[in-house]
């Protein structure tokens, strides 16, 4: 059994390209198509593992390997999700500092370093509309991102800053409600 | 030194990290290239890029590759800049690890905590802020070296906005128009 979670998740780790949530799909299925998990289990894990710091697929693996066989079965399904990422970066990073200095490697990263930024671009605007971010929300984000990228603000108080505004405004905003 | 630096600034990511990866870059950069230096500017944006275009999440990627760099950078020969892999990639997944044990133990009470709910309302339009400034950071001259460079930036936008081109056909195309145009 643990061996089967491990491997389960060294499969979705290799097979997904393209972040966390492109894993979303595959784990759904390895694991309510092994019964390992009702439809409406992996539902709330997702919506709490989402809502937790730190990689996400990381995050949901550990949820389901605790739910089948607790600590050690988290331990497996966390590092099955890790290996393969940090196995090919691994053998890519020994690799790659040599390749840096070759001519046609410099000349292919410097076409694609712009698109890196326009990668990180279209997740902005498209999470923006995922939450429904309001013309007066909007000044949340705008101060944030100029707060970082003008005044070197660290993203770290930012975050601290955001989630007591939040609990701030919403518990207040509740009492009203009363 | 670095060793402790590494693990503490690791375990700093996993635990602010809220957003997912995107929105975890502007905070990998603030400490790493800003504070620490243990990385160029350059370095970062190409781990970035390498980061998208192999399996696995991008959090545990650039980790992986950051964490190598970081110590390989600092002097030590390539064997050793491994355990500096290792590190950051266990201290990331540190918190996540206890963070959910804690959680299990009471999942249905932290499903719908009102303090939980309410940090979200704060956290949500801020992770879109934390997004833009992984973005506008990386705008410099370093990485736009010339009008090209907007070219390509605008094209690869739109194809990948527009008309949701898969981000690893966007990178190698874009890696020969560098070929090309260089």
């Amino acid at each position: 059994m643990y061996w089967q979670l491990f491997l389960t998740f060294v499969k979705i780790g290799t097979f997904t390209i393209g972040g966390g949530y492109a894993m979303l799909p595959l784990i759904r299925q390895e694991v309510v198509s092994r019964k390992w998990l009702t439809e409406e289990e992996f539902i709330d894990i997702f919506a709490v593992a989402q809502s937790l710091p730190g990689i996400f697929a990381v995050n949901i693996s550990i949820f389901v390997g605790y739910q089948l066989k607790k600590k050690a079965g988290a331990l497996c399904s966390a590092l099955g999700t890790i290996m393969p990422s940090f196995l090919i970066i691994l053998a890519i990073a020994l690799f790659f500092t040599n390749a840096r200095e070759n001519v046609w490697v410099e000349r292919a990263f410097k076409g694609l370093r712009p698109a890196v930024v326009a990668l990180i671009a279209v997740p902005c605007i498209s999470t923006a509309k995922k939450i429904n971010l309001t013309y007066k929300q909007s000044v949340i984000p705008v101060v944030a991102a100029l707060l970082i990228w003008q005044a070197g603000v660290s993203p770290a108080w930012i975050i601290l800053a955001a989630i007591a505004g939040g609990i701030i405004y919403g518990l207040k905003f509740k009492q009203n409600i009363k | 030194m670095i060793w402790f630096q590494l693990l503490y600034v690791y375990l700093k990511i996993g635990i602010l990290g809220f957003g997912g990866g995107y929105a975890m870059l502007s905070l990998i950069q603030a400490e790493v290239v800003d504070r620490h230096q243990w990385i160029s500017l350059q370095e970062f944006t190409d781990i970035v890029a390498i980061s998208q275009m192999t399996p696995g999440p991008i959090g545990i990627n650039s980790a992986t590759y950051i964490g190598y760099t970081a110590i390989l950078n600092a002097g030590y020969p390539p064997y050793i800049a491994v355990f500096g892999s290792c590190l950051t990639t266990f201290a990331v997944c540190l918190p996540s690890f206890l963070l959910v044990l804690m959680i299990s133990y009471s999942f249905a009470r932290f499903k719908h905590n009102k303090y939980v709910e309410a940090a979200f309302l704060g956290l949500r339009p801020a992770t879109v802020g934390l997004i833009a400034a992984a973005a506008l950071l990386l705008m410099n001259h370093e990485n736009f070296i010339d009008y090209k460079s907007f070219v390509i930036f605008a094209i690869a936008f739109i194809l990948t906005y527009k008309f949701k081109i898969h981000p690893i056909l966007m990178i190698l195309l874009a890696g020969m128009a560098g070929i090309l145009l260089y």
